[in-house]
């Protein structure tokens, strides 16, 4: 057996893709975080709920509606994403003029109340949720076997941060949304409705998280508290990454989930605490973050 | 967390003559209620009740005069429930100093995490508290010491200061009483000292407070380090009292918790953290035999508190005609 480091390589492998999935949902979660924190200056707490939302979407248009995985991918986030406007136009929206902390504690009890409400219908234990047929089964790549739908996660989300990216850098209505984040009042006197495009934000990141849960759903179980713990995670990454830049966000995600994979071949005690680690040392060298611009 | 919120109501309400001496007697007969409580209600309930007021009052002292919303409070509070019940169930330390151990620990966690928190502000710095006690939690659970998911279970009261057997229920209330009177007096002390006042202008403009010469990030660090050491306290007490600490004590839900109850009762009054604490735990105690999960309710109230009163009851009342004519202020 080949050898690295004195660790069997396919361990090795094995954890790297670990790492690289557990990557992608910090990276989507991420990326959605940023783009709500860039225009509305609130951290969705209840991102990780929106989550399970999608993982729960997925579950429930399977078993009540016969719906199928391909079209839950779709369907699942534009609920999430209705939902989520629906709450940001009778609630969020009243807390802009404040100080960016109520928004914290209001998404806090957000999460809270819609984990709660699922906790107390479907109980804390996870279902399983199985693939799609078509991503079913593994490639041998040689030094390696690769489960389809591991692979297919990767792909997905990484197709789906990329084009978040070119949505917001390249398209008009990603001009208006950076212009908006620069200066909100003087877009809405060029005639550009603001509020509709601060519900769109929102309901945009939230559709993310949603993704993000729906494409989880097989590989992890679904249950109404997997956002919760995901989600303090993701805070790190943020930390880490610093909120001004999309693609921070979307590097930083892979970064620390690759770092966490490996963590557990060569240190398995301190996988669960390395990215807090590493906020922390990032925090001490440079506070601003790896791709944040203010000091 | 002031600057941006609510405007203070300007128009002047004529304060009571007898204001001062109303006050006086308010207080007086909370403390009389305090002292005669456990003759009408389950004592367990109440130290429970008065660990969690101190606990929140200890939180308070940062979100409310800082102006630093702090998510990892139960690293404190929970970090200090081991360190106290780990010294007096394996070391076999008297309770008083199981305590002080609790509270130089979680003074000492408070100076780590809060030298590493102040390097960002407001919402990062809510982020990285959370984060830096997640990471404490998940020591809790691979640390040997904690034993993991059983915690540490059946820890002894003893005797305080080897004469007053705290296994009596009695005994232990007016213990507990007492440490709380005496946490909140130091709070109270804390808040009025000059070093409390430079908090308060922190809390208002920070730049300012620099340009003013301060070294801002001394002084809340200070704060931090100070209200880590109390919300230890409430942790060490809230070992002696259950006799056991566990996970539940450092987990995330916990510092949602403390921020409900200050959020609810009034952030920035003395008063408030208690009676949020109050009718939070009142609230966990009415539920806890009925099957319907306690967060649903908690996360509903957040929202209301968040959207429709954010001084909390004791701020709305301190703001309405009658709490200004008593002379009371929201300090805010």
């Amino acid at each position: 057996m080949t050898m690295i480091f004195g660790v069997p390589l396919q361990a090795l492998m094995g954890q790297l893709l670990v790492g690289l999935i557990n990557g992608s949902f910090y990276a989507l979660l991420s990326l959605g975080l940023a783009i709500i924190f860039g225009l509305l200056r609130v951290i969705n707490f209840a991102h990780g709920a929106q989550y399970m939302l999608g993982a729960f979407a997925a579950l429930l248009l399977l078993t009540v509606g016969g719906v199928n995985y391909w079209f839950a991918l779709i369907l699942a986030p534009l609920i999430v994403g209705l939902f989520a406007a629906v709450i940001e136009r009778t609630m969020l929206s009243r807390l802009y003029k404040l100080d960016p902390l109520y928004g914290l504690l209001f998404t806090f009890g957000l999460a809270l109340a819609i984990e709660g409400t699922f906790r107390y219908f479907y109980g804390a234990s996870g279902k399983p949720y199985a693939p799609p047929p078509q991503l079913t089964g593994a490639v041998n790549l040689g030094f390696m076997f690769l489960p389809v739908y591991r692979g297919w996660v990767v792909i997905a989300s990484l197709a789906v941060c990329i084009a978040s990216w070119v949505l917001i850098e390249k398209t008009k209505l990603g001009a208006y949304l950076r212009a908006a984040t620069e200066n909100p009042v003087l877009v809405q006197a060029f005639g550009v409705n603001v509020p509709l495009l601060l519900t769109l934000t929102y309901a945009l990141g939230a559709g993310l998280a949603a993704f993000a849960g729906v494409l989880a759903a097989p590989v992890y179980q679904v249950s109404p508290l997997m956002g919760s713990n995901l989600i303090i995670i993701v805070f790190a990454v943020v930390v880490v990454g610093g909120m001004g830049s999309i693609l921070g966000a979307i590097v930083t995600g892979y970064l620390l989930g690759v770092v966490e994979g490996l963590t557990k071949v060569f240190y398995p005690e301190a996988s669960n605490i390395v990215i807090f680690v590493i906020m922390a040392i990032v925090l001490i060298l440079r506070p601003a973050g790896l791709f944040g611009k203010e000091a | 967390m002031a600057g941006k919120s609510e405007p203070i109501p300007t128009d002047t309400v004529a304060v009571h003559p007898q204001a001062r001496s109303i006050r006086l007697v308010l207080g007086l007969a909370m403390l009389a209620a305090l002292f005669i409580a456990p003759q009408f209600l389950y004592p367990i309930f109440l130290m429970k009740l008065l660990a969690f007021a101190l606990f929140a009052s200890a939180f308070n002292l940062l979100l409310g005069y800082t102006g630093l919303l702090s998510f990892g409070h139960a690293a404190f509070f929970g970090g200090a429930a081991y360190f106290t019940a780990h010294a007096v169930k394996e070391w076999g330390w008297s309770p008083e100093a199981g305590i002080l151990l609790g509270v130089l620990g979680a003074a000492a966690l408070g100076l780590v995490m809060g030298a590493i928190a102040i390097r960002r502000q407001g919402i990062y710095f809510a982020m990285i508290t959370l984060a830096l006690s997640q990471m404490f939690f998940f020591f809790c659970l691979q640390a040997p010491f904690t034993h993991g998911e059983d915690g540490i279970q059946s820890v002894p009261r003893g005797h305080l200061f080897g004469l007053v057997d705290l296994n009596d229920t009695m005994n232990m209330y007016y213990f507990v009483l007492g440490v709380f009177l005496i946490g909140l007096l130091v709070i109270w002390r804390f808040v009025n000292s000059p070093f409390g006042m430079i908090l308060k202008s922190i809390r208002e403009n920070e730049q300012r407070a620099i340009s003013l010469g301060y070294s801002v990030s001394r002084y809340k660090l200070g704060a931090f380090v100070m209200s880590a050491a109390l919300a230890g306290l409430a942790g060490g007490l809230k070992a002696l009292i259950f006799q056991f600490a566990t996970l539940t004590d450092v987990a995330w839900q916990m510092s949602g918790e403390v921020i409900l109850m200050t959020l609810l009762g009034g952030i920035g009054t003395l008063l408030g953290p208690i009676v949020g604490a109050g009718l939070v735990v009142s609230l966990q105690n009415y539920l806890a035999t009925s099957d319907f999960p306690v967060t649903i309710i908690t996360g509903l109230v957040f929202m209301v508190c968040v959207l429709l009163f954010r001084r909390g009851l004791v701020g709305e009342f301190f703001a309405s005609g009658l709490g200004r004519k008593l002379g009371f202020r929201a300090d805010k």
